[in-house]
């Protein structure tokens, strides 16, 4: 009995959620028994790197066929779980992971955790494992009863590890039904991080005025090489692709650094941000509630100050 | 079209988050319950709008106790046609998913809805559940969805942008922001919403595999550090050595 992680493999190349999955998988087969399996769909370079962060072995199932659908996706992993008697399977708290985690429960009959940020722990029923609940405003721990379950791993919740060596790769074949979802296009901004994965992100608000004035939060997020999101009321009135908008109606992002400029700190807001490993708010109004949800905060107009900022990482970059 | 709208109860965004019976059970003393609001905005008014292009019936689901009729009579007051309501508490995304499924099965809707999460749980479970039960396409996320009578041309959010679908014959979606606008209910639909039937059925599945122990709030954080605005070499060297993150 082991766990089985999909190891995510977009346009060929792996994902640092793979790393992540893979690492977090290798924990929960030390807690639950048995190795970590990694699963790769689709083509991908150096798969047999997983076990660097802790793969047993990969099964690479290489083709491709343009496109999966979430049931497609299921099917193969259905049929991997059966192969090498699964206990756990880890997802991604992805597009992807998150339109299968659902299916896979279901088929499989177990239940189910999303967005875990834990390791799972044995208990007398089944598992225990930990997640955030209202928005990140709260934690919850789970039992999940049975000796079989799904989670997905919410992002950037598990820095990976090295801890062995490449791993053996089998490549296997496996037949699915054709995909009723047939993807037309994928229309993605290519060189920059998207902002589930961003490591850093900087982030303005209503307080910028106006669109034209965007310039200096893209220059400090080159500088440091960060991705840009925005507030909500900045993507509804098309100052920003509606992709950029943080909150709990938008994307909800965990990065190390959330730099926050010009945004007053909503309720709202903040359900999407607050679990950021350490956050900066550069807000004119010292009584913006943003700043109870900061580590540093930066009274003073935003005009002057972001580009002093950007002055002060380029010179630290220099160093 | 026959088209099922899944609509959630969920404690207002700004309802304070505490716990009691020892942590084990969310308080909801003082706090205000909503109609979930991708459910709302997005799910419904679309369903609506696809219904209004071409013709067909909206009929909203929800899995919960009699205190819940409140939320779905808002959603009969937007412009549902009919609501049933699963007499069961919801402990579990199983439950709730099983149950729809259940009645989705005696009823061959086209188009089953869901949102992309509930705002209090996230888990983003039930509308892909509902899909497998049913052994149906599903498209998460749907941010844009046109439906021409056989096809629908649906765009997905996915990381860094969109993922545009196509999909025929029935499916489940989830709805993100983008799908739709939101509708305020007008005085006359208050109204008609009383008279629209409201069926409550029972439950299939009563069982959970899922049970929360025990709740804990995040740790406080210690207080903002101020920087002084002329000196931000300062906050650089913070975020470097004491904060670690560049
Ligand atoms: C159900 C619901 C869901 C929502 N979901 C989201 C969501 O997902 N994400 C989201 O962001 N919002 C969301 N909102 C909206 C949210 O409540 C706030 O309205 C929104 O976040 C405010 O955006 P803002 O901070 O950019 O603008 P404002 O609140 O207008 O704040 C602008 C800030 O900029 C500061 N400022 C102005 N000029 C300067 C200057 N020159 N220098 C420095 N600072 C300056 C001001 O002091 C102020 O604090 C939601 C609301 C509801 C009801
Ligand atoms: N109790 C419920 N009754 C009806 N639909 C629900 C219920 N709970 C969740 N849903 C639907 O499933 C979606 C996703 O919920 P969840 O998987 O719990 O995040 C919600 O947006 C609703 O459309």
């Amino acid at each position: 009995m082991s766990v089985l992680v999909l190891a995510e493999s977009p346009k060929g190349k792996l994902k640092k959620a793979a790393f992540e999955v893979v690492h977090y998988g290798f924990k929960a087969a030390q807690e639950l028994g048995g190795s970590c399996i990694a699963l790769v769909i689709g083509s991908a370079d150096e798969v047999s790197q997983l076990g660097k962060y802790g793969a047993s072995k990969v099964i690479h199932v290489p083709e491709d066929r343009g496109g999966m659908d979430s049931a497609t996706y299921t099917d193969m992993i259905a049929q991997v779980v059966e192969r090498e008697s699964i206990h756990t399977v880890v997802v991604n708290h992805s597009s992807t992971g998150k339109a299968i985690a659902g299916r896979l429960s279901v088929r499989l009959d177990t239940g189910i955790a999303s967005q875990v940020n834990t390791v799972p722990q044995k208990s007398d029923q089944g598992i225990t494992v930990g997640r955030p609940v209202f928005s990140g405003k709260a934690f919850a721990k789970y039992l999940i009863k049975g000796d079989r379950r799904v989670l997905s791993l919410m992002g950037n919740a598990m820095a990976p590890q090295e801890v062995g060596a490449a791993c053996p790769v089998e490549e296997v074949s496996l037949q699915v039904p054709t995909p009723r979802v047939i993807i037309k296009e994928t229309k993605t901004v290519d060189g920059v991080v998207p902002l589930p994965e961003a490591e850093l992100v900087v982030s303005a608000g209503r307080g910028m005025k106006g669109p034209e004035n965007w310039g200096i939060i893209e220059e400090l997020a080159d500088v440091i090489g960060a991705t840009t999101a925005c507030s909500r009321p900045v993507a509804d009135s098309g100052w920003r692709p509606h992709h950029e908008h943080v909150g709990q109606t938008g994307v909800a992002i965990r990065p190390n650094l959330y730099i926050a400029i010009g945004i007053s700190g909503a309720i709202q807001h903040l359900a999407g941000v607050n679990s950021s490993k350490c956050i900066v708010v550069i807000n004119k109004d010292p009584e913006a509630p943003f700043f109870k949800a900061a580590d540093y905060g930066v009274c003073a107009d935003l005009f002057d100050v972001v580009p002093r900022l950007t002055a002060a990482f380029k010179k630290f970059k220099a160093l | 079209m026959k088209l099922l709208v899944c609509i959630s109860k969920t404690p207002d965004t700004t309802a304070k988050i505490a716990f009691k019976e020892d942590n084990t059970q969310f308080d909801e003393n003082g706090v205000q319950f909503i109609l979930n609001p991708y459910d709302e905005w997005y799910a419904l008014v679309r369903a609506l709008e696809i219904k209004e292009q071409l013709g067909g019936s909206v009929t909203v689901i929800n899995v919960g106790g009699p205190s819940n009729d409140v939320v779905i009579r808002k959603a009969l007051a937007i412009g549902a046609d009919d609501a049933v309501r699963v007499n069961t508490e919801a402990i579990g995304s199983d439950v709730v998913a099983a149950n729809i499924a259940a009645y989705a099965r005696e009823n061959d809707f086209d188009i089953i809805f869901s949102g992309k999460e509930t705002i209090d749980f996230n888990s983003s479970e039930v509308g892909a559940m509902i899909a497998e039960h049913l052994d149906l396409p599903f498209i998460s996320y749907a941010s844009h969805l046109d439906h021409d009578g056989t096809t629908a041309t649906i765009a997905r959010d996915i990381e860094g942008g969109v993922e545009v679908v196509e999909v025929s014959g029935s499916f489940v979606l989830s709805a993100a922001k983008g799908l739709a606008e939101q509708r305020i209910p007008n005085m006359r639909g208050i109204m008609m919403a009383k008279r629209k039937p409201l069926n409550v059925i029972d439950p299939v599945v009563v069982e959970s595999k899922m049970d929360i122990v025990s709740y804990s709030l995040p740790p406080v954080k210690e207080g903002v550090k101020m920087i002084d605005p002329e000196n931000m070499d300062e906050l650089v060297r913070l975020l470097h050595e004491e904060a670690k993150v560049v």
